[in-house]
């Protein structure tokens, strides 16, 4: 079936297994906390790579230790990656990430640091990192179909306006793309709450709406009624949510899920960072409802392009996925507008219709996976923060 | 539309509205739109109403429920009179 939608197309870098990416970063990834400095360093000495700090990796284990591992191989096979230095303090769990990248075809090598030290594996995996340079440079986009695209959502810094336009935008966008053939994702677990019940019946069959609702009520037995120590006032709705208007959590939920529109049911659910496998279509993944988590796992999940309305104006970014920030608040738009990549505030004066307002939306995404830098990534937010399922040993 | 509407309201089943223009004082007769079908009504605001917070349809009494996108967004803890102020302080979630 053919719309109006069937023939966008944009500039992009097919990838070895086929997959197509919006950005081309070489990534020097550590596998822990202690080889930052490493990776840092190399980062800083070949110009044109991204190191990824970040907090954890070092004696975890069981679930938790599999979402750690999946959100590493996860961010080093997105395909706006075109190849990855891995660094680690020991060879093993080092190996176990070069391996999973390695999947996709695309050039990756790892380096550990003991018996040779920081200044060795500087100077080792520098010159590979200088090597993956040369060759990313060389690469060139490519004509690809709107429909072959990923694009996830998630909301923040929410507040009434999101409700009722800039998550009605990306709704709307998925509408029209998901029956192109796009990959859509939405999440937030926790922020589902209040309207469950709506939720559930938003998946394709019964037998996934009860998968669904497991996992939905699994978080709420064994994270919130676990953990709570009165209730979740104090973090849902947050402060900012409540100084937004946002009174309630059913508010809140029921004005995000605007974001998976009419008429789009999601296919299957999926474990934090996991890939997902059952054909395009509309995912919901287990996460986290704060920002940095929830898009670095939708990221490590082979997202290319993140759409993120928000209402109070959240300036979240990643550090491989460009982030689309949407804001119908006309107040975020005056005091936050360098934040801003698509301003839908003519919703709430009733001169922009949700329609028109998924039009622009899309009209960024394909924008932006030509190239255009989003406000986030102009104005440096790469965030990248793993997800943590419990203490480590 | 030709006026530029100060509250929006999902549904005709819903009892708040959201003010959706900066600086909304006491006392401005505002023009209010359904936003399910573009209908429009007037109500008078009985306080300064930040934008994004939300405003009473009708006299709303402790024990009913708020409700917004047609839907159960939680209950009335203290009598709202229409055209008042509905946050934190009246409304409250019935998860907890």
């Amino acid at each position: 079936m053919s719309s109006k939608y069937s023939n966008i197309t944009f500039q992009g870098y097919r990838r070895e297994n086929g997959r197509v990416g919006v950005r081309n970063h070489v990534l020097i990834l550590p596998v822990d906390d202690i080889s930052n400095a490493a990776v840092e360093a190399v980062a800083n000495n070949v110009k044109g790579t991204l190191a990824i700090p970040h907090a954890y990796g070092r004696l975890q284990f069981g679930e938790d230790l599999d979402v750690h591992f999946r959100t590493m191989i996860g961010t080093g096979s997105n395909p706006n990656v075109a190849a990855v230095v891995v660094i680690g303090i020991e060879p093993e769990w080092t190996k176990i990430i070069v391996d999973g990248i390695a999947k996709t075809g695309k050039p990756v090598e790892g380096f550990s640091i003991e018996q040779n030290g920081d200044f060795e594996t500087i100077r080792r995996a520098g010159w590979k990192a200088k090597e993956f340079v040369h060759y990313a440079t060389e690469l060139q986009r490519e004509e690809c179909s709107i429909s072959e695209l990923w694009v996830s959502t998630k909301c923040g810094e929410s507040d009434t306006t999101t409700g009722l336009g800039s998550c009605p935008t990306v709704g709307n966008m998925y509408d029209k793309l998901l029956p192109e053939g796009i990959y859509g994702c939405f999440g937030e677990t926790s922020e589902i709450t209040g309207a469950e019940h709506i939720c559930k019946e938003r998946a394709i069959n019964a037998e996934v709406g009860e998968r669904w609702y497991k996992m939905w009520k699994a978080y709420q037995d064994d994270v919130i009624f676990a953990h709570q120590t009165d209730d979740l006032s104090d973090s849902q709705p947050t402060k900012g949510n409540i100084l937004g208007g946002l009174t309630t959590i059913e508010e809140k939920a029921l004005g995000n899920l605007e974001k998976i529109g009419r008429t789009s049911k999601y296919i299957d659910i999926l474990e934090p960072a996991e890939q997902p496998a059952s054909g395009n279509g509309l995912y919901f993944m287990d996460s986290s409802s704060a920002a940095a988590e929830c898009v670095t796992l939708m990221a490590a999940g082979g997202y290319v392009i993140h759409t993120f309305p928000t209402g109070q104006g959240n300036v979240v970014g990643n550090p491989i996925v460009p982030v689309i920030k949407i804001t119908a608040n006309p107040r975020t738009v005056r005091t936050m507008g360098e934040h801003v990549d698509v301003d839908v505030s003519g919703i709430l004066r009733r001169d922009q219709t949700i329609d028109e307002a998924g039009d622009e939306l899309i009209e960024m995404i394909r924008r932006t996976a030509n190239g255009r830098h989003t406000a986030a990534e102009a104005l440096g937010h790469r965030e990248f923060s793993m997800t943590k399922l419990y203490r480590s040993a | 539309m030709s006026n530029i509407p100060h509250l929006l309201v999902h549904d005709h089943e819903d009892n708040v509205g959201v003010v959706v223009v900066e600086g909304l004082t006491a006392g401005t007769e505002m023009f209010c739109c359904v936003t399910h079908d573009n209908s429009t009504f007037n109500l008078t605001a009985g306080a300064d109403v930040p934008i994004g917070h939300k405003i009473a349809l009708k006299d709303l009494k402790a024990g009913d429920t708020a409700i917004k996108y047609g839907e159960d967004i939680g209950k009335i803890i203290a009598d709202i009179p229409k055209g008042a102020h509905v946050h934190t302080h009246n409304c409250k979630t019935k998860r907890w």
